[in-house]
């Protein structure tokens, strides 16, 4: 017979989390939709806490660590909300650096968990282990190697703040896997602790620099509005807009501002710059004022800098006072949030009389429009068009690096925010596909395209993996001309065409290599095929589809211009003449 | 100003480097934590700049430490570089000090040999001009202690070189705004 037992309330243990589960718990109490990640040992306590502690984040597997990074670095950039990447210590770290390094340049917010060897054996060469806090110094906006458990929660919440806020950045947490695995036993809300950092204050403006700013701006007669990433992230569209039509102003963007202002809008000029529209630098050459909102004056953008906007006054709108005085002296610096500083002056600015200066500009227009030839086989310019046509420019696009990056610039005009998806600042290849992968994670109903060379696809192309499990609906366009392209460009232009480690004979078929995976594949090899086949690609949304066009060889991308030269030695075609090889910059 | 000059038996006179006359005083507050040398070096280094000297100690506030720094270079890409290291999340504020609103010291031992007590009474009389003290004494050789500006160690430094000097040791400059500035 069964005794009798003491009907004692069974008291539900105190939750007892490790540092990995608080880790977790904070990234979802901040959000946190998607983590990009590898495993490894060192972050097995990280990786089990992502089971074990109910939360909607959402784990993706990739095939690389690089990839990792890239898809939250795409995710970012669709949303303005930063990912996660995580991943095991040494060499899963180690992958990550081009990553990282790809968001610094370009101002992306990113976290990045990395796991680590034991706190006791760090310093004596162990297994996997690698000092990523010293690596990766240079290329973060912050780092942090935590040494105590207790530590997790505050970290994460500081690396999340300091990640989005002020110019964005990518923040690397590394956690030893002794600290992740011991349990925790601290305040969960702790307070962040940055007495160092203050983004606050750059809702700020001074009233003085706006003065100043009006001053100059009211009395111009040809200005010029130079849009740049930071006017996006401020999400000062709106302002920008106001500014350019009270002004009657045009406006140009970097790489990074395509679709701040709508670049279909009859005061766009497109992007400036090495391969910008040649009106757009004339523009910067013959206006008597340029009014920059957000951009960090690259030296793509500016060609030689003594020569830069010569003839203009210059207003510099930043967020970070350190691009003050880099590459460019304005004559007015405002340093603070876009949209807040915008705001400020549009109190202060009259409309312009800027008739015959648009007029001139109309005039460039028509004179050195972006064009491509039609014949001589299949260019990578139409099949950018095609698209472009064929998607109403509403498609999220994320480019690679090479010569189709820049076709896809100046044939694949963005109307809005957050829809144009490129390395700039890096100039990373294998970025474009994996950041299409993040993009279409955050933005499942849109049309997501990656435009890549058929160089730096093979880089990353691994996450046809990622995308097929997932079911994304990316459309793949490889670009294909068996080169290198651009670099090949430069070699024919400035080393008498002399080829040197740009031939990439031994390419894959692709439309193969994508069905091993089980992804679509369509072959486009004929100017007639191509609005078929694209039609043919976006109306199937069962899973990624990979487009290879048969592209010609040895085009080159024009406008151009040699880099280091002015801007007024600008190319517009082939040069008849042998050039001098480019030495002001790379 | 200069902050670094190697003196070694084997180079007695040392030219001046013409580049570090003049050489630019930077104070930081920053986050007492490891690592944070790590990433202001890094600015320096990657745009070619030189510390000359660098002198690091807990603050008063032991969560803080405080550093001077002597640095050479262009003045022009220093303001950048200023910026760029008050951009670090670590630093709490950087700052240059002119010599005019600021007291710069620092501490010098020099260690000479001297065979014979004619040289000695020389040295100890250079010493005493500049109110060093004798800090070590044996039969063969003598640790001088010099503090001050940079430029009077330098004098100082100027006036031994003729003896046999085997080693010297800096500290580097420290420095303090004066007045009511903050350092
Ligand atoms: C990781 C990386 N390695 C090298 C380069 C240098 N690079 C810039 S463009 C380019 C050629 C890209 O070729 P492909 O991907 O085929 O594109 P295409 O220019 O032919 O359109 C190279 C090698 C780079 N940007 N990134």
């Amino acid at each position: 017979m069964a005794t009798k037992t003491k009907t004692t309330k069974k008291r539900k243990p105190k939750e007892q989390l490790d540092g990995a589960q608080a880790m977790i718990k904070t990234l979802a109490d901040l959000g946190v939709e998607y983590v990009f990640g590898y495993s490894g040992g060192a972050a097995l306590p990280i990786f089990d806490a992502l089971e074990t502690v109910k939360s909607d984040i959402k784990f993706v597997l990739t095939r690389h660590e690089q990839g990792a990074c890239h898809m939250a670095d795409g995710y970012a950039r669709a949303t303005g909300k930063p990912a996660v990447v995580l991943v095991t210590s040494g060499p899963g770290a180690g992958n990550t650096i081009t990553g990282i390094m790809t968001a610094q340049m370009d101002s992306i917010p990113m976290i990045i968990i990395t796991g680590q060897q034991v706190t006791w054996m760090l310093g004596k060469d162990a297994f996997q282990e690698a000092d990523i806090f010293g690596i990766t110094i240079p290329v973060v906006k912050h780092n942090y190697l935590v040494r105590e458990t207790n530590d997790l929660p505050r970290i994460t919440r500081e690396a999340f703040h300091i990640a989005t806020t002020g110019r964005p950045g990518p923040v690397l947490i590394d956690v030893p896997k002794d600290i992740s695995q011991s349990p925790f036993t601290g305040d969960m809300n702790a307070e962040i602790d940055l007495p160092g950092y203050n983004p606050e204050a750059s809702y700020e403006i001074d009233d003085q620099d706006i003065e100043d700013a009006a001053l100059i701006i009211n009395a111009a007669k040809r200005p010029l509005i130079l849009a740049g990433h930071g006017a996006m992230i401020s999400g000062a569209e709106m302002e920008l807009m106001e500014l350019a039509t009270r002004l009657n102003c045009p406006v140009t963007s970097t790489l990074l501002g395509k679709g701040v202002f709508p670049e279909t809008h009859e005061l766009a000029l497109g992007m400036l710059g090495m391969h910008g529209t040649a009106y757009a630098n004339k523009a910067v050459c013959e206006c008597d004022l340029i009014i920059n909102i957000g951009s960090r004056f690259d030296d793509r953008i500016i060609g030689k800098a003594e020569e830069f906007g010569k003839n203009a006054k210059i207003v510099h709108f930043d967020i970070d006072p350190s691009e003050m005085n880099k590459m460019i002296t304005p004559d007015v610096q405002v340093i603070g949030d876009a949209k807040a500083a915008l705001k400020k002056l549009l109190k202060k600015v009259d409309s312009l009389e800027t008739t015959s200066w648009l007029e001139k500009l109309d005039g460039y227009k028509k004179k050195f429009p972006l064009s491509y030839a039609k014949q001589g086989g299949l260019r990578m310019q139409k099949v950018l068009d095609e698209f472009y046509e064929l998607t109403n420019g509403e498609a999220i696009v994320t480019t690679d690096v090479g010569q189709h990056q820049m076709w896809a610039a100046q044939f694949y005009k963005n109307s809005e925010s957050f829809k144009w998806i490129s390395s700039g600042g890096a100039g990373t290849m294998g970025f474009g596909f994996p950041a299409a992968i993040g993009a279409q994670f955050a933005c499942p109903d849109e049309t997501v395209i990656a435009v890549c060379g058929d160089g730096g696809f093979q880089m990353t192309l691994c996450e046809i993996a990622t995308a097929c499990i997932h079911k994304l609906p990316v459309k793949i366009l490889v670009l294909n001309n068996h080169y290198l392209g651009m670099v090949r460009q430069w070699q024919e232009m400035f080393f008498d065409n002399r080829e040197s480690g740009v031939d990439l004979e031994g390419n894959p078929d692709f439309v193969k290599l994508a069905e091993a995976y089980g992804c679509k594949g369509i072959n486009i090899k004929r100017p007639a095929d191509v609005r078929k086949k694209l039609q043919e690609a976006l109306a199937y949304n069962d899973g990624p589809v990979l487009i290879n066009a048969e592209c010609v060889k040895t085009d080159l991308v024009f406008p151009m211009i040699p880099a280091g030269a002015a801007l007024e030695d600008m190319l517009t075609e082939r040069p008849k003449h042998k050039m001098a090889k480019p030495i002001g910059s790379t | 100003m200069a902050t670094k000059r190697k003196i070694t038996t084997a180079d007695k006179k040392p030219a001046p480097r013409p580049d570090l006359i003049g050489g630019h005083t930077l104070s930081m507050y920053v986050n007492n934590e490891p690592g944070v040398l790590m990433r202001i070096c890094q600015v320096f280094a990657r745009r070619a700049y030189n510390i000359d000297s660098l002198v690091v100690s807990q603050g008063r506030d032991p969560r803080f430490s405080r550093l001077t720094l002597g640095i050479s270079g262009d003045p022009a890409g220093l303001s950048q570089i200023i910026m760029q290291c008050t951009k670090l999340i670590d630093v709490i504020h950087c700052f240059e000090h002119m010599p005019q609103d600021a007291v710069v010291r620092e501490l010098a031992m020099i260690k000479v040999m001297v065979k014979g007590g004619e040289k000695r009474t020389e040295v100890l009389q250079i010493v005493e001009h500049f109110g060093g003290k004798t800090v070590d004494l044996t039969e063969s050789s003598i640790i001088v202690r010099i503090e001050g500006a940079s430029d009077k160690v330098d004098a100082a430094m100027r006036l031994l070189v003729t003896y046999d000097i085997v080693e010297t040791v800096r500290t580097g400059k420290v420095v303090m705004a004066r007045g009511e500035g903050i350092t």
